[in-house]
């Protein structure tokens, strides 16, 4: 121990000359955190146009690319979506589509949404503007490799839009594409299109990964004099533990897409059984359809938590701040976004219960997800009780956080129902898995993400977004959404299967005929009413009021650069020293209803704050 | 108006719906009416849950929205609490997961005497076949499947001779029953569904995939297939008929066995080559 410490003691007198961040030296409450041991990282700070807006190093940049990429390929998703509800509610008015059709755009809106969509943005695009901010670092570790990810996340996106102008279009084999219907004839888009999805995905995972060994290595290298990983605020907690669940689950994405990709081109049969086509035995024999299902669940139950879980982080912040209180059971949401993460490679085949595999595994997985249930359980608690006894400011961003909990707890409430093995099997490919998937990941997560948005515009643009024009398009927004996802939950009760073009007259689905009508029109408004959203951001942009230093009296580190919004190197000339935990509100002693991180102890001497 | 009010209307809302619902599950078939025991029980409980949650949130929301002079409480941690909540909700997933267990250990566990019954689907369509007067099913192989024989039974298999085959969509089962429906696939993932009786399973071409359920209510019931089967999945239906005794007896007895299916095919031929001789 001694020796260690001796250690510390000379890395600090060598480098307090040559390190000029940190502060070391100048920071007499900090003797117990180690100044940095290397230098700064050297800044390729762009000169022209290409290299400071397109090829650009800035992970702020960056980030913002994702999320306009991500936002526009989103909007495709969205238009794909109004297009599966005009066949479902007013089928009359949509003759141009045949069931080929209804099926590709099933497949590319959930793939869109999934993947090129929520994943992107929240890792993407919060990841990469918010970790350097929040961690206190300059940038990103390896601004170039990040670059390339973005890049490679483009053409991934090219890839697979591409795929809707290859003969045969886009595949039509569910976003799930399991085989062997995926690529064989009979699914829509069994040539190419199938072949470019896998394609893509294997583009994306790829460009990903760059982005995601980023991301882990910033938060564990790059933290700033000061910033113990028991002081980083949540959100950079839920990105960071969704990253390795990313870095872990994608590979298994990844092999499925090119062991397909060579079922379809080689004839190989991983996935391939003995088959007959139109009376005549295909060239396959002895792979396992099921296998597929396992590789591509090991990958989507985790990727349910690599949305989930930034946005569980990213709402704790925002419900502090505009509660003005600390974050309830801070060490318990920590520790509950763990082990959700760690938990979440466990109970895969919670998907396949009724896939034929091995029937006893339903023992197992229907009990590590019940689980599960628990810590999830725990950040919800925790969520509403740092409401209680708060400060509650009722802006826009408030009421985006409110609306989480009420679909995000709907949600997770049907989640039990489906992970409990035996209430699977009635309930399984009908509209109740619908309702409940889009609820839990669709709209909470989407919640989540414009609560960030009415957030950290000030910060990205310097400008505030308008209250009004957002409380119009939360209120669309969230009665819209629940009023389309709740009632839906019934119709899976009476028994309607997913992935219906069309019903036809079975007996018990007749009264479902007006509740479809109903709830094709809710998601026209819903869908309508986000352009809103785009209205205020370019309206903003130019008339905005300007938001001035730090408007939502924000304690975290991305608040307290020198000039907002940030500049490329985020910091000036020092680094920031961190003091505290960010969620020092209305500490009792306090002056203001804020303690910033940065603040030393010794300026806030008499409040009677928790040693974080 | 306050949020407040309106995110109470929409507790409220969905409370008044779920009660008033004229869309719920269809009157139940079969023996699993302890499925819908146990989703009645999930609904209690997890709606429970939902209320107090989002009535707790509301509650905050009034009480504690933002005045200038309040006052925030600074509590990071209240570990007693913690502890009660981990408890009390692992006690509450507890009590949902042991039921749920106990059925599913039913649903996986076939009694000895239900029927087997071969369901065997493809793009897009079914058709069944039952073990005639031995009981037994003959074993099949996909690459035997042609216009002869046409669910690919091994002709040398001896059980396979006088299995009743029904080359339609629409099967009947006898009530109070017991029939264990062995699925199949010669192309791709099906499953054969039929929402009155709660029961589900997938087909996958390559193994034989299996459940059980007793039919208890005579009637017609439609068959969907509920996992996508390429472009046709939505008119990839069929139909079960549950009979009394008398009426499945007779039904039964009018089926072509494979044997006679042999026996037609053979006098066919023969008529074919005697033409062709002339």
């Amino acid at each position: 121990m001694s020796e260690d410490f001796k250690d510390n003691k000379t890395i600090q007198a060598q480098s307090s000359e040559t390190i000029s961040g940190g502060g070391s030296g100048k920071a007499p409450d900090m003797d117990h955190v180690r100044p940095a041991e290397v230098p700064e990282q050297d800044l390729y700070h762009g000169h022209s146009f290409i290299s400071k807006w397109v090829f650009c190093q800035d992970a702020k940049v960056i980030g913002v690319q994702y999320f306009i990429l991500a936002t526009f390929t989103g909007i495709i998703g969205l238009i794909l979506s109004w297009l599966m509800r005009l066949q479902l509610g007013f089928p009359e008015l949509a003759s141009f589509m045949t069931a080929e059709h209804y099926y590709q755009f099933v497949t590319m809106h959930g793939m869109i949404m999934v993947v090129y969509f929520l994943t992107a943005l929240f890792l993407g695009g919060f990841g990469n503007y918010l970790i350097p901010l929040m961690v206190g670092a300059r940038d990103m570790v390896f601004p170039y490799l990040n670059m390339v990810s973005f890049w490679m996340f483009f053409i991934a996106v090219g890839v697979l839009l591409a795929s809707f102008f290859v003969p045969g279009g886009p595949t039509g084999s569910g976003w799930t594409l399991y085989p062997p219907q995926s690529i064989l004839e009979g699914t829509p888009g069994s040539g190419m299109g199938i072949l470019l999805m896998c394609i893509s995905l294997i583009l994306f995972v790829a460009g990903f990964t760059m982005g995601g060994l980023n991301y882990l290595i910033t938060v564990l290298q790059a933290r700033t004099r000061g910033m113990t990983l028991m002081r980083m605020p949540l959100t950079v907690w839920g990105i960071f533990t969704a990253t390795v669940l990313a870095m872990l689950a994608f590979p298994a994405l990844l092999v499925g897409s090119l062991m397909m990709s060579l079922d379809k081109i080689l004839g190989t049969s991983f996935f391939m059984p003995t088959i007959l086509q139109a009376g005549e035995v295909l060239e396959y024999g002895g792979g396992s359809p099921i296998l597929f299902q396992h590789l591509f669940w090991f990958f989507g139950h985790p990727e349910v938590y690599i949305v989930a879980l930034p946005a569980f982080g990213i709402i704790s912040d925002l419900i502090s701040v505009h509660s003005r209180k600390n974050i309830f059971g801070y060490r318990m949401m920590v520790w509950a976004i763990v082990v959700i993460g760690a938990l979440s490679f466990f109970v895969w085949a919670h998907h396949m219960y009724v896939s034929g595999m091995n029937p006893w595994f339903g023992f197992f997985f229907a009990t590590t997800t019940l689980i599960i249930a628990v810590p999830t359980a725990m950040k919800v608690y925790n969520w509403v009780l740092t409401l209680w006894r708060g400060n509650i400011r009722l802006n826009t961003v408030m009421l985006w956080c409110l609306g989480f909990i009420v679909t995000f707890v709907n949600g997770g409430i049907t989640g039990i129902f489906l992970g409990n093995v035996i209430v699977d099997v009635p309930l399984s490919d009908t509209y109740f898995v619908i309702a409940h998937f889009h609820m839990v990941m669709g709209i909470a997560p989407l919640m989540v993400i414009m609560g960030a948005v009415y957030h950290w515009f000030p910060l990205v643009s310097g400008r505030l977004l308008s209250e009004k024009l957002g409380k119009w398009h939360f209120w669309l927004t969230f009665l819209g959404a629940y009023s389309i996802y709740f009632p839906m939950h019934y119709l899976g009760f009476i028994g309607v299967p997913r992935r219906y073009f069309e019903m036809y007259d079975s007996p018990y689905v007749t009264s479902a005929v007006g509740m479809n009508e109903f709830i094709s029109t809710a998601a026209f408004i819903v869908g309508a009413a986000q352009f809103i959203l785009i209205y205020n951001i370019i309206k903003s942009l130019k008339t905005g009021k300007p938001a001035g230093k730090n408007p939502w009296q924000a304690n975290s580190l991305e608040w307290l650069t020198p000039s907002v919004p940030p500049e490329h190197g985020n910091w000036g000339d020092r680094l920031p020293i961190v003091h505290r935990w960010p969620y020092d509100y209305n500490v009792p002693g306090a002056k203001e209803d804020f303690i910033t991180q940065t603040t030393p102890p010794s300026e806030v001497a008499n409040t009677e704050v928790e040693k974080t | 108006m306050h949020p407040g009010i309106i995110f109470f209307l929409v507790i409220l809302g969905s409370v008044l719906f779920h009660i008033f619902t004229p869309w719920y599950w269809t009157d139940v078939a079969s023996n699993w009416g302890g499925m819908d025991d146990t989703i009645t029980l999930t609904f209690w409980i997890g709606g429970g849950v939902f209320i107090a949650v989002c009535l707790f949130m509301v509650y905050c929301v009034f009480k504690f929205s933002y005045k200038k002079d309040r006052k925030a409480e600074y509590k990071p941690e209240d570990k007693k609490l913690e502890k009660i909540l981990t408890l009390a909700t692992t006690l509450g997933v507890a009590a949902l997961l042991a039921p749920g267990l106990i059925i599913w250990n039913q649903y996986i566990s076939v009694p000895k005497n239900a029927i087997e019954i071969d369901v065997m689907a493809w793009q897009w369509g079914w058709q069944y076949r039952l073990p005639g007067e031995d009981g037994k099913l003959g074993t099949t192989q996909i690459i035997n499947v042609n216009d002869n024989n046409p669910f690919g039974i091994n002709l040398d298999d001896p059980y396979g001779k006088d299995d009743v085959m029904i080359q339609g969509d629409v099967i009947n089962l006898e009530n109070n029953k017991p029939v264990k429906i062995l699925l199949r696939s010669v192309d791709v993932l099906h499953n054969w569904y039929v929402p009155q009786f709660r029961a589900k399973m997938d087909a996958v071409p390559g193994i034989v995939t299996y459940y059980w359920f007793e039919p208890n209510k005579t009637g017609e019931y439609e068959v969907l297939c509920a996992e996508y089967c390429g472009v046709g999945h939505y008119g990839m239906r069929g139909g079960v008929v549950v009979q009394d005794n008398q009426a499945y007896e007779s039904w039964i007895q009018e089926q072509e066995t494979f044997s006679d299916l042999i026996a037609k095919q053979k006098i066919l031929e023969d008529g074919e080559t005697k033409l062709a001789k002339k």
